[in-house]
């Protein structure tokens, strides 16, 4: 494994070698924003973006997925019986994505693939896809990647990592799986010590220009029943409207919602993205809602990721600062505030 | 005095004489084209209260189940929906100590992030119509009247309908808008052009329901779409589950809506939601001579029953 150098000229050519083994999905600008879709033929990769609108979680976790199909057909005789519905895992290339991006899979993989459970469609999922990441050059001022155990050219999570050095990119290969999408590629031109030193020159350059900071220090001592009861929640609450923007744009918020849609008598056992900030979310049969209030339910969305994720998982805090929902909240709610608030609240003297 | 000056100082008087117990406004953001809305209780903080050009909330949304008593800003659309939510019986009257603010237009921040081709806005600043856009190595001056989010465009009610102070001069009503020259256009269409056209529309809905939950007019304890016993529709992006819930959604607001593009602002995939209640508006406005939220008296024509209707069916 080692560093490999792609000519800007030469990137069709590779993403055209690439098509025949693997889907490609390349960033694309449709409607004001980058998403990323399908490679069309002959199309030039733009490599302008900052980041995709949406987090490519889907890519492992779609939105809507089809679990499990059923009959209720009585004459039939398998009435009742849940089976697994067909999926196929083709393989996948997600170029362009961003090391925050790369990084939030990993962090949600340990609650999808862990001792206790195995979820066998995330697992497969994930493998059939080829992570070929392209560092940032140019961070937004809404990034805070660096102080969450992440940064602009990090490379957890990469099979691959591209760095942009304008007229070439360089390919840092990461896992066995970056190896052979590269060879796929045709991409074999050794990087030279010029080159490679340029590259960590590049991430020394990215890293210090990332403007926002957030503190995470005192995060995993504080009392967790302290910052249940702090008393900043309602004014960080009041202005939420409790809609999904920031659950359904974030990389690392994983919760789902299980729904079983019949017609006429076939039905489908349907696994969709949902949010803990419906009402919905918690409500019990009984018709109890231990999180009816919104202020609740807020306080969960932060206090997951900011604090029972990280005492649970050890792993740091369920967030890579890639800002999506800070720039896309209507109501300017930004979890760096939050992130201040929560660490550098006052302990409960009683202890 | 600005507009945000004159607001903090109202706001200070009244909760300190306790004429109100809170005061809903905005505060400034913590990004340069973002606002917060924000509860005051205590009238040493009233000095963070901001307003200019990027206050697209309608605060009327913080407003149902509240008991207290509210001072609110509200711009001309928000006290359009303020009436809407005093006829519909979600606040009284005497509860509310409306600041209006005289409103020139909202700026969308969409079409300026569209503007900079992908650089950043740092710093935005606004004087006399003009908005000066700072970001690394550029600064741009800009008409705000170019930049206006596209209901605001549109709007003839710009000054509130009620309020018990202003925060500002008046500002003459628009005459010259065609507000319905873009519905027209639908309307122009073939049936089955105007289904492609929504269903494009909607085509990156994720069902994040910012839409729904930014406009004041959806307060159902239980909206139909989160309803699971009987279950109205699909939870899934499943198309037809999308635009049933679009299409519904926009029915519960004909006759209700006030076109403040709340809706469209917080959609984080920059739909164009309002082509679906605009239609809507248009109806009613041809229908019944009515537009939503211009009186505390009279009820939305969609809930109206009179003896002396005129059409023989519902008499």
């Amino acid at each position: 494994m080692g560093d490999k150098i792609i000519k800007k000229g030469q990137l069709p050519n590779v993403l055209k070698a690439l098509k025949k083994t693997f889907e490609v999905f390349v960033p694309v600008r449709e409607d004001g924003f980058y998403r990323l879709k399908p490679l069309k033929d002959g199309e030039k990769v733009d490599l302008r973006f900052t980041n995709t609108r949406l987090s490519p979680k889907s890519f492992v976790l779609p939105q809507s997925e089809r679990m499990f199909e059923f009959t209720l057909d009585e004459k039939s005789k398998d009435a009742h019986i849940v089976k697994e519905a067909p999926k196929g895992y083709p393989p996948k290339v997600v170029f362009g994505i961003r090391p925050c991006d790369a990084k939030a899979l990993r962090l949600v993989h340990v609650n999808f693939d862990n001792p206790e459970f195995r979820d066998p469609w995330w697992i497969k999922r994930l493998e059939s896809v080829t992570l070929l990441g392209l560092g940032c050059n140019e961070p937004c001022s809404t990034c805070f990647c660096t102080s969450v155990n992440c940064g602009p050219f990090n490379k957890e999570g990469l099979d691959v990592l591209l760095y942009d050095l304008g007229e070439c990119l360089l390919a840092r290969t990461l896992t066995e799986k970056g190896e052979k999408l590269l060879q796929v590629g045709g991409v074999d031109k050794d990087a030279d010590s010029g080159l490679k030193k340029k590259a960590d020159e590049l991430k020394t350059r990215a890293e210090k220009k990332i403007g926002s900071h957030v503190p995470t220090d005192k995060l995993g001592k504080k009392n967790v029943n302290d910052l249940f009861d702090a008393p900043f929640w309602d004014d960080v609450a009041f202005a939420c409207i409790n809609c999904g923007a920031c659950t359904f744009l974030c990389p690392t918020c994983w919760c789902f919602d299980i729904q079983d849609e019949v017609t006429k008598r076939q039905g489908d056992r349907i696994r969709n993205w949902d949010s803990c900030m419906f009402p919905l979310f918690t409500l019990h049969a009984s018709g109890h809602n231990p999180r009816a209030q919104k202020v609740q339910r807020v306080r969960q969305r932060f206090m997951h990721k900011l604090k029972y994720y990280v005492d649970k998982y050890k792993n740091g805090v369920a967030c890579v600062g890639c800002g999506r929902c800070v720039n896309h909240c209507p109501v300017n709610i930004d979890i760096r505030e939050v992130f201040r608030l929560m660490n550098d609240s006052e302990d409960s003297k009683q202890q | 005095m600005g507009h945000s000056d004159k607001i903090s100082e109202i706001a200070k008087k009244i909760l300190e004489e306790k004429t109100v117990d809170v005061v809903i406004g905005f505060r400034k953001g913590t990004l340069p084209m973002m606002r917060e809305p924000v509860l005051i209780k205590d009238a040493e903080r009233t000095d963070q209260l901001y307003w200019d050009s990027f206050c697209f909330i309608n605060l009327a949304s913080y407003l149902p189940k509240r008991e207290e008593k509210i001072g609110i800003i509200a711009k001309g659309c928000d006290s359009r929906n303020i009436a809407v939510h005093i006829v519909e019986n979600q606040i009284k009257r005497e509860q509310l100590y409306i600041i209006g603010v005289p409103c020139e237009g909202m700026v969308d921040r969409g079409k300026i992030i569209s503007l900079l081709d992908g650089k950043e806005v740092r710093e935005i600043t606004e004087s006399d119509g003009d908005l000066t856009v700072r970001g690394d190595g550029f600064e741009h001056t800009l008409k705000k009247g170019d930049y206006l989010q596209d209901n605001c465009i549109r709007c003839m009610h710009r000054n509130p309908v009620i309020y018990d102070a202003l925060a500002g001069d008046l500002v003459e009503e628009r005459k010259d808008p065609d507000p319905y020259d873009d519905v027209k256009a639908l309307e122009a269409m073939g049936s089955e052009e105007r289904w492609e056209f929504f269903s494009n529309l909607i085509k990156g809905c994720t069902r994040c329901y910012a839409c729904r939950n930014a406009c004041p007019l959806c307060y159902c304890p239980a909206c139909f779409v989160d309803e699971s016993d009987p279950q109205w529709v699909g939870k899934s992006i499943d198309p037809t589950d999308t635009m049933t819930f679009h299409i519904l959604r926009a029915y519960h607001c004909a006759g209700r809506c006030t076109d403040c593009g709340a809706c469209e602002q917080a959609c984080p995939v920059d739909i164009k939601v309002r082509f679906f209640t605009r239609k809507l508006n248009k109806d009613v406005l041809d229908l019944y001579d009515c537009e939503a939220g211009l009186s505390t008296e009279e009820r939305p024509p969609l809930d109206t029953y009179r003896p002396d209707d005129y059409d023989e069916f519902i008499r």
